[in-house]
Protein backbone atom coordinates (compact mmCIF):
# COMPACT_ATOMS: atom_id res chain seq x y z
CA UNK A 1 0.00 0.00 0.00
CA UNK A 2 1.21 3.46 -0.91
CA UNK A 3 1.34 6.37 1.45
CA UNK A 4 -1.79 8.63 1.19
CA UNK A 5 -1.64 12.87 2.24
CA UNK A 6 -4.57 15.20 2.63
CA UNK A 7 -3.49 17.96 -0.31
CA UNK A 8 -6.67 19.91 0.50
CA UNK A 9 -9.78 20.42 3.07
CA UNK A 10 -13.13 22.68 2.78
CA UNK A 11 -16.14 22.86 4.73
CA UNK A 12 -19.46 25.22 5.07
CA UNK A 13 -20.54 26.46 8.27
CA UNK A 14 -22.93 23.62 9.67
CA UNK A 15 -25.87 25.38 10.08
CA UNK A 16 -29.51 24.93 8.57
CA UNK A 17 -30.03 25.55 4.41
CA UNK A 18 -33.61 24.99 3.59
CA UNK A 19 -33.14 26.95 0.38
CA UNK A 20 -30.39 24.59 -1.15
CA UNK A 21 -30.17 20.94 -2.00
CA UNK A 22 -27.67 18.34 -1.40
CA UNK A 23 -25.91 18.43 -4.18
CA UNK A 24 -25.29 22.04 -3.96
CA UNK A 25 -24.01 21.68 -0.32
CA UNK A 26 -21.58 18.76 -1.34
CA UNK A 27 -20.43 20.69 -4.28
CA UNK A 28 -20.05 24.17 -2.11
CA UNK A 29 -17.52 22.11 0.25
CA UNK A 30 -15.88 20.39 -2.76
CA UNK A 31 -15.29 23.49 -4.66
CA UNK A 32 -13.19 24.82 -1.61
CA UNK A 33 -11.74 21.54 -0.66
CA UNK A 34 -10.09 22.15 -4.84
CA UNK A 35 -9.10 25.29 -4.27
CA UNK A 36 -7.33 24.77 -1.06
CA UNK A 37 -5.45 21.86 -2.97
CA UNK A 38 -4.80 24.24 -6.01
CA UNK A 39 -6.24 21.93 -8.25
CA UNK A 40 -9.67 21.52 -10.06
CA UNK A 41 -12.17 18.97 -10.80
CA UNK A 42 -10.30 18.15 -13.80
CA UNK A 43 -7.72 16.76 -11.75
CA UNK A 44 -9.49 14.42 -9.85
CA UNK A 45 -9.86 10.62 -10.46
CA UNK A 46 -12.36 9.28 -7.92
CA UNK A 47 -15.00 10.27 -6.27
CA UNK A 48 -16.12 9.21 -2.85
CA UNK A 49 -19.52 10.24 -1.65
CA UNK A 50 -20.85 10.29 1.64
CA UNK A 51 -24.31 11.25 2.66
CA UNK A 52 -27.27 8.89 4.57
CA UNK A 53 -30.82 10.30 4.08
CA UNK A 54 -30.52 10.72 0.31
CA UNK A 55 -28.21 7.52 0.01
CA UNK A 56 -30.94 6.05 -3.05
CA UNK A 57 -30.19 9.52 -4.77
CA UNK A 58 -27.00 9.50 -6.49
CA UNK A 59 -25.71 12.02 -4.54
CA UNK A 60 -21.63 11.83 -5.47
CA UNK A 61 -22.92 12.02 -9.54
CA UNK A 62 -25.10 15.05 -8.94
CA UNK A 63 -22.38 17.27 -6.95
CA UNK A 64 -20.35 16.54 -10.80
CA UNK A 65 -23.02 17.69 -12.22
CA UNK A 66 -23.06 20.75 -10.30
CA UNK A 67 -19.22 21.18 -10.28
CA UNK A 68 -17.93 19.05 -13.30
CA UNK A 69 -19.60 16.22 -15.48
CA UNK A 70 -15.90 14.47 -16.11
CA UNK A 71 -16.91 10.75 -16.11
CA UNK A 72 -15.07 9.66 -13.14
CA UNK A 73 -15.92 6.29 -11.22
CA UNK A 74 -18.31 7.69 -8.06
CA UNK A 75 -19.37 5.46 -5.34
CA UNK A 76 -22.11 6.55 -2.79
CA UNK A 77 -21.72 5.53 0.62
CA UNK A 78 -23.80 5.19 3.23
CA UNK A 79 -22.76 4.00 7.01
CA UNK A 80 -24.82 5.75 9.74
CA UNK A 81 -22.90 8.62 11.43
CA UNK A 82 -19.69 6.81 9.80
CA UNK A 83 -20.89 7.48 6.62
CA UNK A 84 -18.49 10.50 5.95
CA UNK A 85 -15.74 8.54 7.38
CA UNK A 86 -16.16 5.55 5.36
CA UNK A 87 -16.16 7.68 1.83
CA UNK A 88 -12.46 9.18 3.14
CA UNK A 89 -11.41 5.71 3.54
CA UNK A 90 -12.58 4.45 0.27
CA UNK A 91 -11.51 7.59 -1.29
CA UNK A 92 -7.87 6.72 0.78
CA UNK A 93 -7.81 3.17 -0.36
CA UNK A 94 -8.15 4.03 -3.55
CA UNK A 95 -4.97 5.84 -3.44
CA UNK A 96 -2.93 3.86 -1.20
CA UNK A 97 -4.22 0.41 -3.77
CA UNK A 98 -2.84 2.41 -7.01
CA UNK A 99 -5.99 3.00 -8.23
CA UNK A 100 -5.33 6.53 -8.80
CA UNK A 101 -3.23 9.32 -7.95
CA UNK A 102 -6.01 11.86 -6.75
CA UNK A 103 -9.30 11.04 -4.63
CA UNK A 104 -11.88 13.28 -3.31
CA UNK A 105 -14.19 12.47 -0.37
CA UNK A 106 -17.19 14.51 0.56
CA UNK A 107 -19.78 14.05 3.17
CA UNK A 108 -22.63 16.05 3.25
CA UNK A 109 -26.30 15.97 4.72
CA UNK A 110 -29.24 17.69 5.15
CA UNK A 111 -31.36 16.81 8.22
CA UNK A 112 -33.41 20.46 8.76
CA UNK A 113 -35.03 19.70 11.95
CA UNK A 114 -34.92 16.39 11.97
CA UNK A 115 -35.91 16.33 16.00
CA UNK A 116 -35.42 12.65 17.52
CA UNK A 117 -33.76 9.84 15.10
CA UNK A 118 -34.38 5.52 16.12
CA UNK A 119 -36.52 4.03 17.13
CA UNK A 120 -39.58 3.89 14.48
CA UNK A 121 -40.16 1.42 12.15
CA UNK A 122 -43.04 0.78 9.09
CA UNK A 123 -46.00 -1.30 9.18
CA UNK A 124 -49.03 -1.38 11.23
CA UNK A 125 -48.42 1.61 13.63
CA UNK A 126 -50.44 -0.65 16.62
CA UNK A 127 -46.72 -2.92 16.18
CA UNK A 128 -44.39 -0.37 16.82
CA UNK A 129 -42.94 -0.63 19.95
CA UNK A 130 -41.48 2.43 20.72
CA UNK A 131 -42.35 3.04 24.09
CA UNK A 132 -44.77 0.33 24.77
CA UNK A 133 -41.32 -1.99 24.92
CA UNK A 134 -38.69 0.49 25.99
CA UNK A 135 -37.20 3.16 23.64
CA UNK A 136 -34.75 2.51 20.91
CA UNK A 137 -34.35 6.45 20.65
CA UNK A 138 -30.34 7.68 19.90
CA UNK A 139 -31.03 9.77 23.28
CA UNK A 140 -32.76 6.64 25.42
CA UNK A 141 -29.51 4.07 23.59
CA UNK A 142 -26.82 6.92 24.50
CA UNK A 143 -28.40 7.71 27.77
CA UNK A 144 -28.03 3.74 28.98
CA UNK A 145 -24.22 3.90 27.67
CA UNK A 146 -23.23 6.38 30.37
CA UNK A 147 -26.08 4.88 32.75
CA UNK A 148 -23.54 2.00 32.32
CA UNK A 149 -20.80 3.98 33.22
CA UNK A 150 -22.15 5.40 36.74
CA UNK A 151 -23.49 1.80 37.56
CA UNK A 152 -19.44 0.24 36.98
CA UNK A 153 -17.66 3.27 37.97
CA UNK A 154 -20.07 5.66 40.15
CA UNK A 155 -19.67 8.27 37.47
CA UNK A 156 -21.88 11.65 38.17
CA UNK A 157 -24.35 13.32 36.11
CA UNK A 158 -22.08 16.48 36.75
CA UNK A 159 -19.65 14.96 34.76
CA UNK A 160 -21.14 14.28 31.63
CA UNK A 161 -22.70 17.97 31.93
CA UNK A 162 -19.08 19.44 32.12
CA UNK A 163 -18.16 17.61 28.83
CA UNK A 164 -20.89 19.75 26.98
CA UNK A 165 -19.66 23.17 28.95
CA UNK A 166 -16.31 22.01 27.21
CA UNK A 167 -17.22 21.83 24.21
CA UNK A 168 -19.84 24.77 23.75
CA UNK A 169 -16.84 26.92 25.46
CA UNK A 170 -14.64 25.50 22.53
CA UNK A 171 -17.29 25.98 19.59
CA UNK A 172 -17.24 29.66 21.02
CA UNK A 173 -13.79 29.53 18.83
CA UNK A 174 -15.47 28.00 15.58
CA UNK A 175 -16.72 30.00 13.07
CA UNK A 176 -17.76 26.92 11.61
CA UNK A 177 -20.19 25.80 14.14
CA UNK A 178 -23.78 25.62 14.24
CA UNK A 179 -24.01 26.66 17.96
CA UNK A 180 -21.52 29.00 19.02
CA UNK A 181 -23.15 30.00 22.84
CA UNK A 182 -21.47 29.50 26.34
CA UNK A 183 -23.30 27.33 28.52
CA UNK A 184 -22.73 27.18 32.32
CA UNK A 185 -22.77 23.64 34.44
CA UNK A 186 -25.94 24.93 35.66
CA UNK A 187 -27.33 25.61 32.60
CA UNK A 188 -26.61 22.04 31.74
CA UNK A 189 -28.01 20.58 34.14
CA UNK A 190 -30.85 22.10 34.54
CA UNK A 191 -31.80 22.25 30.90
CA UNK A 192 -34.47 20.33 29.62
CA UNK A 193 -34.16 16.34 30.29
CA UNK A 194 -34.29 14.05 26.74
CA UNK A 195 -33.39 10.83 27.93
CA UNK A 196 -31.88 10.53 31.54
CA UNK A 197 -29.18 11.57 31.92
CA UNK A 198 -28.45 13.98 28.88
CA UNK A 199 -30.39 16.86 28.84
CA UNK A 200 -31.19 19.33 25.87
CA UNK A 201 -27.16 20.32 25.59
CA UNK A 202 -25.76 17.42 26.71
CA UNK A 203 -27.47 15.99 22.84
CA UNK A 204 -26.57 17.17 19.53
CA UNK A 205 -28.80 19.19 17.41
CA UNK A 206 -29.55 17.99 13.79
CA UNK A 207 -28.39 20.45 11.03
CA UNK A 208 -27.18 20.51 7.42
CA UNK A 209 -23.55 20.88 6.37
CA UNK A 210 -20.86 19.54 3.99
CA UNK A 211 -17.04 18.52 4.03
CA UNK A 212 -14.40 17.39 1.85
CA UNK A 213 -10.85 16.61 1.41
CA UNK A 214 -8.56 15.66 -1.42
CA UNK A 215 -6.45 12.51 -0.74
CA UNK A 216 -2.81 12.72 -2.94
CA UNK A 217 -0.41 9.73 -3.31
CA UNK A 218 3.59 11.16 -2.53
CA UNK A 219 4.16 11.69 -6.06
CA UNK A 220 1.25 13.92 -6.66
CA UNK A 221 2.20 15.42 -3.07
CA UNK A 222 5.26 16.90 -4.57
CA UNK A 223 4.41 17.92 -7.84
CA UNK A 224 1.25 19.54 -5.99
CA UNK A 225 2.18 20.68 -2.89
CA UNK A 226 4.65 23.68 -3.66
CA UNK A 227 6.66 23.15 -0.48
CA UNK A 228 2.97 23.39 1.70
CA UNK A 229 3.61 20.27 4.36
CA UNK A 230 0.58 18.24 4.58
CA UNK A 231 -0.64 15.54 6.82
CA UNK A 232 0.05 11.77 5.48
CA UNK A 233 -3.13 9.46 6.53
CA UNK A 234 -0.84 7.12 9.19
CA UNK A 235 -3.91 5.06 9.67
CA UNK A 236 -7.61 4.62 8.34
CA UNK A 237 -9.54 1.81 10.53
CA UNK A 238 -13.09 0.63 9.81
CA UNK A 239 -14.80 -1.64 12.19
CA UNK A 240 -18.33 -3.06 12.66
CA UNK A 241 -20.06 -4.64 16.17
CA UNK A 242 -18.31 -7.65 16.69
CA UNK A 243 -20.65 -10.47 18.59
CA UNK A 244 -21.30 -9.29 22.57
CA UNK A 245 -23.95 -10.38 24.72
CA UNK A 246 -25.76 -7.19 24.86
CA UNK A 247 -25.14 -5.95 21.80
CA UNK A 248 -28.21 -6.66 19.93
CA UNK A 249 -30.68 -5.47 23.04
CA UNK A 250 -28.49 -2.29 23.66
CA UNK A 251 -25.62 -1.68 20.94
CA UNK A 252 -22.58 -1.96 22.25
CA UNK A 253 -20.35 1.43 21.12
CA UNK A 254 -17.62 0.59 23.42
CA UNK A 255 -16.13 -2.87 22.07
CA UNK A 256 -15.83 -1.75 18.04
CA UNK A 257 -14.17 1.23 19.02
CA UNK A 258 -12.04 -0.41 20.95
CA UNK A 259 -11.14 -2.40 18.43
CA UNK A 260 -10.62 0.28 15.60
CA UNK A 261 -8.81 2.37 18.19
CA UNK A 262 -6.09 -0.66 18.64
CA UNK A 263 -6.18 -1.21 15.48
CA UNK A 264 -5.16 2.53 14.48
CA UNK A 265 -2.73 3.48 16.62
CA UNK A 266 -0.34 -0.07 15.42
CA UNK A 267 -0.99 0.72 12.17
CA UNK A 268 0.21 4.41 12.97
CA UNK A 269 2.90 3.11 15.33
CA UNK A 270 1.68 5.89 17.67
CA UNK A 271 0.00 5.82 20.87
CA UNK A 272 -2.71 7.76 22.66
CA UNK A 273 0.29 10.36 24.66
CA UNK A 274 1.27 11.23 21.00
CA UNK A 275 -1.99 12.38 19.55
CA UNK A 276 -2.40 16.21 20.18
CA UNK A 277 -5.81 16.24 19.36
CA UNK A 278 -8.87 14.20 19.52
CA UNK A 279 -12.16 14.66 17.54
CA UNK A 280 -14.39 12.31 18.73
CA UNK A 281 -18.35 11.11 18.34
CA UNK A 282 -19.82 13.07 20.77
CA UNK A 283 -23.57 12.83 19.60
CA UNK A 284 -24.21 12.78 23.26
CA UNK A 285 -22.36 14.22 26.35
CA UNK A 286 -22.71 10.13 27.44
CA UNK A 287 -20.61 9.20 24.77
CA UNK A 288 -17.48 11.09 24.71
CA UNK A 289 -17.08 10.05 28.36
CA UNK A 290 -16.78 6.32 27.42
CA UNK A 291 -14.70 7.06 24.57
CA UNK A 292 -12.33 8.66 26.49
CA UNK A 293 -11.65 5.01 27.98
CA UNK A 294 -12.21 3.34 24.81
CA UNK A 295 -9.55 5.44 22.88
CA UNK A 296 -6.77 5.23 25.50
CA UNK A 297 -7.04 9.14 26.36
CA UNK A 298 -7.49 7.53 29.91
CA UNK A 299 -7.43 4.23 31.57
CA UNK A 300 -10.88 2.42 32.26
CA UNK A 301 -12.68 3.69 34.85
CA UNK A 302 -10.94 6.65 35.36
CA UNK A 303 -13.03 9.31 32.89
CA UNK A 304 -14.14 11.03 34.80
CA UNK A 305 -11.58 12.04 36.92
CA UNK A 306 -9.91 12.76 33.43
CA UNK A 307 -12.97 15.38 33.31
CA UNK A 308 -12.47 17.00 36.65
CA UNK A 309 -8.60 17.09 36.02
CA UNK A 310 -9.55 18.98 32.80
CA UNK A 311 -9.29 16.23 30.29
CA UNK A 312 -10.37 17.17 27.32
CA UNK A 313 -9.97 20.52 27.88
CA UNK A 314 -8.09 23.00 25.02
CA UNK A 315 -4.92 23.66 26.61
CA UNK A 316 -5.17 27.26 26.61
CA UNK A 317 -8.18 26.59 29.04
CA UNK A 318 -5.37 24.73 30.93
CA UNK A 319 -6.37 21.48 29.83
CA UNK A 320 -4.79 18.48 28.65
CA UNK A 321 -5.55 15.98 25.61
CA UNK A 322 -7.84 18.14 24.13
CA UNK A 323 -11.08 16.31 22.38
CA UNK A 324 -13.57 18.18 20.15
CA UNK A 325 -11.81 21.62 20.39
CA UNK A 326 -14.24 22.44 17.06
CA UNK A 327 -16.89 22.44 19.70
CA UNK A 328 -17.87 18.65 18.77
CA UNK A 329 -21.05 17.57 17.37
CA UNK A 330 -22.78 19.19 20.82
CA UNK A 331 -22.20 22.41 19.48
CA UNK A 332 -20.53 22.47 15.90
CA UNK A 333 -23.47 20.05 14.79
CA UNK A 334 -24.06 16.52 13.52
CA UNK A 335 -25.07 16.93 9.92
CA UNK A 336 -25.16 12.88 9.56
CA UNK A 337 -23.07 12.34 6.52
CA UNK A 338 -20.89 15.63 6.59
CA UNK A 339 -19.79 14.48 10.02
CA UNK A 340 -16.55 12.13 9.36
CA UNK A 341 -15.35 14.64 6.79
CA UNK A 342 -15.44 17.65 9.15
CA UNK A 343 -13.28 16.18 12.24
CA UNK A 344 -10.55 15.03 9.47
CA UNK A 345 -11.21 18.97 8.06
CA UNK A 346 -10.60 19.74 11.71
CA UNK A 347 -7.71 17.62 12.32
CA UNK A 348 -6.07 18.62 9.25
CA UNK A 349 -6.23 22.36 10.60
CA UNK A 350 -4.68 21.61 13.64
CA UNK A 351 -1.48 19.81 11.90
CA UNK A 352 -0.87 22.46 9.33
CA UNK A 353 -1.92 25.02 11.17
CA UNK A 354 -3.79 26.58 9.22
CA UNK A 355 -6.12 29.81 9.31
CA UNK A 356 -9.35 28.54 9.05
CA UNK A 357 -8.80 27.40 13.04
CA UNK A 358 -6.99 29.88 13.81
CA UNK A 359 -8.43 30.99 16.74
CA UNK A 360 -8.36 27.25 18.18
CA UNK A 361 -5.04 25.74 17.09
CA UNK A 362 -3.57 23.04 19.42
CA UNK A 363 0.14 24.17 19.57
CA UNK A 364 2.91 21.95 17.79
CA UNK A 365 0.28 19.46 16.79
CA UNK A 366 2.00 16.51 15.06
CA UNK A 367 -0.42 13.73 15.28
CA UNK A 368 -4.27 14.01 15.53
CA UNK A 369 -7.32 11.55 15.40
CA UNK A 370 -10.89 11.34 13.91
CA UNK A 371 -13.24 8.82 15.84
CA UNK A 372 -16.94 8.45 14.63
CA UNK A 373 -19.51 5.43 15.28
CA UNK A 374 -22.24 4.97 12.95
CA UNK A 375 -24.78 3.18 15.35
CA UNK A 376 -25.89 -0.13 13.92
CA UNK A 377 -22.68 -0.34 14.38
CA UNK A 378 -19.62 0.86 12.41
CA UNK A 379 -16.65 2.71 13.30
CA UNK A 380 -13.86 4.88 12.00
CA UNK A 381 -10.57 6.07 13.21
CA UNK A 382 -8.67 7.99 10.98
CA UNK A 383 -5.05 9.03 12.37
CA UNK A 384 -2.91 11.99 11.00
CA UNK A 385 0.26 12.79 11.36
CA UNK A 386 2.49 15.56 9.70
CA UNK B 1 -54.88 -21.30 4.47
CA UNK B 2 -52.53 -19.75 7.16
CA UNK B 3 -53.59 -16.54 6.09
CA UNK B 4 -57.28 -17.60 6.00
CA UNK B 5 -56.75 -18.98 10.00
CA UNK B 6 -55.35 -15.72 10.70
CA UNK B 7 -58.47 -13.57 8.85
CA UNK B 8 -60.84 -15.39 11.39
CA UNK B 9 -58.52 -15.37 14.70
CA UNK B 10 -59.97 -12.53 16.39
CA UNK B 11 -57.77 -12.99 19.65
CA UNK B 12 -54.91 -10.62 20.87
CA UNK B 13 -51.65 -10.46 18.98
CA UNK B 14 -48.19 -10.05 20.75
CA UNK B 15 -46.51 -6.58 20.03
CA UNK B 16 -42.75 -9.03 18.95
CA UNK B 17 -42.57 -12.11 18.38
CA UNK B 18 -40.62 -13.53 21.01
CA UNK B 19 -43.83 -12.56 23.58
CA UNK B 20 -45.95 -15.69 23.70
CA UNK B 21 -49.67 -15.27 24.95
CA UNK B 22 -50.25 -18.99 25.56
CA UNK B 23 -50.43 -21.13 28.28
CA UNK B 24 -49.61 -17.83 29.85
CA UNK B 25 -47.66 -14.72 29.01
CA UNK B 26 -43.89 -15.55 28.50
CA UNK B 27 -41.22 -14.88 26.74
CA UNK B 28 -39.27 -17.11 24.52
CA UNK B 29 -35.83 -16.89 22.71
CA UNK B 30 -34.27 -19.09 20.74
CA UNK B 31 -30.03 -20.76 22.27
CA UNK B 32 -27.47 -21.65 19.97
CA UNK B 33 -25.00 -24.49 21.04
CA UNK B 34 -22.78 -22.40 21.06
CA UNK B 35 -24.79 -20.89 23.96
CA UNK B 36 -25.46 -17.67 22.37
CA UNK B 37 -28.89 -16.64 22.66
CA UNK B 38 -31.61 -14.38 20.58
CA UNK B 39 -34.58 -12.89 21.39
CA UNK B 40 -35.79 -12.73 17.35
CA UNK B 41 -36.80 -17.03 16.86
CA UNK B 42 -36.42 -15.89 12.90
CA UNK B 43 -32.97 -15.89 12.60
CA UNK B 44 -30.74 -17.74 9.99
CA UNK B 45 -27.59 -18.05 11.61
CA UNK B 46 -25.92 -17.49 14.78
CA UNK B 47 -23.86 -14.24 14.53
CA UNK B 48 -21.27 -15.22 17.13
CA UNK B 49 -20.57 -18.47 16.10
CA UNK B 50 -21.62 -18.92 12.69
CA UNK B 51 -23.91 -21.83 12.85
CA UNK B 52 -27.31 -22.35 11.04
CA UNK B 53 -28.69 -25.01 12.80
CA UNK B 54 -27.91 -25.60 15.70
CA UNK B 55 -30.90 -23.26 17.54
CA UNK B 56 -33.31 -24.70 20.25
CA UNK B 57 -36.05 -22.80 21.32
CA UNK B 58 -35.27 -21.26 25.00
CA UNK B 59 -38.21 -20.73 27.50
CA UNK B 60 -37.36 -17.20 29.31
CA UNK B 61 -38.11 -16.76 32.86
CA UNK B 62 -40.50 -14.10 33.95
CA UNK B 63 -38.40 -12.50 36.58
CA UNK B 64 -34.96 -10.83 36.34
CA UNK B 65 -32.42 -7.66 37.50
CA UNK B 66 -32.07 -4.35 35.51
CA UNK B 67 -28.82 -4.05 34.09
CA UNK B 68 -29.37 -0.04 33.16
CA UNK B 69 -31.86 2.06 32.14
CA UNK B 70 -32.74 5.73 31.08
CA UNK B 71 -36.03 7.99 31.47
CA UNK B 72 -37.33 8.97 28.73
CA UNK B 73 -39.31 12.32 28.69
CA UNK B 74 -38.63 13.20 24.85
CA UNK B 75 -40.55 10.97 22.22
CA UNK B 76 -42.74 10.54 19.48
CA UNK B 77 -46.11 12.17 19.24
CA UNK B 78 -48.54 10.24 20.87
CA UNK B 79 -46.21 8.31 23.38
CA UNK B 80 -46.54 9.63 27.07
CA UNK B 81 -43.76 10.67 28.44
CA UNK B 82 -41.78 10.20 31.23
CA UNK B 83 -41.49 6.68 30.82
CA UNK B 84 -38.75 4.59 32.14
CA UNK B 85 -37.22 2.04 29.53
CA UNK B 86 -34.64 -0.43 30.80
CA UNK B 87 -32.09 -3.23 29.90
CA UNK B 88 -33.32 -6.38 31.91
CA UNK B 89 -30.48 -9.46 32.55
CA UNK B 90 -32.62 -12.69 32.96
CA UNK B 91 -31.08 -15.49 34.92
CA UNK B 92 -30.66 -17.44 31.15
CA UNK B 93 -28.05 -15.02 30.08
CA UNK B 94 -30.05 -12.74 28.23
CA UNK B 95 -30.87 -9.37 27.88
CA UNK B 96 -34.45 -7.66 27.19
CA UNK B 97 -35.27 -3.92 26.28
CA UNK B 98 -38.43 -2.95 28.00
CA UNK B 99 -40.62 -0.52 29.81
CA UNK B 100 -39.90 -0.58 33.46
CA UNK B 101 -43.58 0.05 35.17
CA UNK B 102 -44.08 1.11 38.75
CA UNK B 103 -41.14 2.89 39.32
CA UNK B 104 -41.06 6.93 39.46
CA UNK B 105 -38.97 8.25 36.79
CA UNK B 106 -38.42 11.45 38.87
CA UNK B 107 -37.08 8.65 41.37
CA UNK B 108 -35.09 6.90 39.21
CA UNK B 109 -33.33 9.68 38.39
CA UNK B 110 -32.31 11.07 41.97
CA UNK B 111 -31.39 7.88 42.80
CA UNK B 112 -30.17 5.71 40.05
CA UNK B 113 -28.33 2.99 42.11
CA UNK B 114 -31.76 2.13 43.45
CA UNK B 115 -32.66 0.68 40.17
CA UNK B 116 -29.00 -1.22 39.33
CA UNK B 117 -29.75 -4.62 39.80
CA UNK B 118 -33.56 -4.11 41.14
CA UNK B 119 -35.63 -6.99 40.84
CA UNK B 120 -37.92 -7.18 38.54
CA UNK B 121 -40.96 -8.92 36.97
CA UNK B 122 -43.14 -9.86 33.50
CA UNK B 123 -46.27 -8.05 33.10
CA UNK B 124 -48.46 -7.74 30.16
CA UNK B 125 -51.48 -5.73 28.99
CA UNK B 126 -52.88 -4.19 25.63
CA UNK B 127 -50.99 -1.66 24.21
CA UNK B 128 -53.30 -0.92 21.16
CA UNK B 129 -55.73 -2.30 18.23
CA UNK B 130 -53.98 -3.41 14.92
CA UNK B 131 -55.86 -2.96 11.44
CA UNK B 132 -57.59 -6.05 11.64
CA UNK B 133 -58.91 -5.01 14.79
CA UNK B 134 -56.97 -7.20 16.79
CA UNK B 135 -55.96 -6.38 20.48
CA UNK B 136 -52.30 -5.82 20.47
CA UNK B 137 -50.31 -6.98 24.05
CA UNK B 138 -46.91 -5.26 24.87
CA UNK B 139 -45.06 -6.87 27.67
CA UNK B 140 -43.09 -4.30 30.46
CA UNK B 141 -40.80 -5.33 33.71
CA UNK B 142 -42.45 -3.83 37.41
CA UNK B 143 -41.01 -4.51 40.76
CA UNK B 144 -40.71 -7.97 41.71
CA UNK B 145 -43.72 -8.27 44.46
CA UNK B 146 -42.18 -11.63 46.10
Amino acid sequence: MRNVYVLGTGMIKFGRYPDKTVPQLGGEAALLALKDAGISIKDVEMLASGNLQQSNGMIGERILQQIGQTGIPVINVANACATGSTAFREAYMSVAAGMCDIAMAIGVEQMGKAGLLGGMGGGDPAYVTEGKVGSGTMPAVFGQAGIEHMRKYGTKMEHFAKISVKSHKHATKNPFSQYRNEVSLEDVMNARMIAYPNTLYMCCPTGDGAAAAILVSEDKLKQLAGGRKRPKVAASVLTSDPWTDRDLTLPDVSTLTRRASKLAYEKAGIGPKDIALTELHDCFATAELVHYENLGLCGDGEAGKFIDEGGGKHPSLGGKAPVNVSGGLLSKGHPLGATGVANICEVVWHLTQDDRAKERLVPNAKAGQAHVIGLGSACTINILTI
Amino acid sequence: MAEQAQATDTGPRPIVPWLKLAPKPHLEGIKCACGAMYLDPKRIACSKCGETDKFKPLTLSDKGKVWVFSVVHQSYPGIKTPYVTAIVDLPEGISVRANLTDVDPAQAQKEPNKIFNLPVELVTGVAAKDREGHDVVAFSYRPSKN
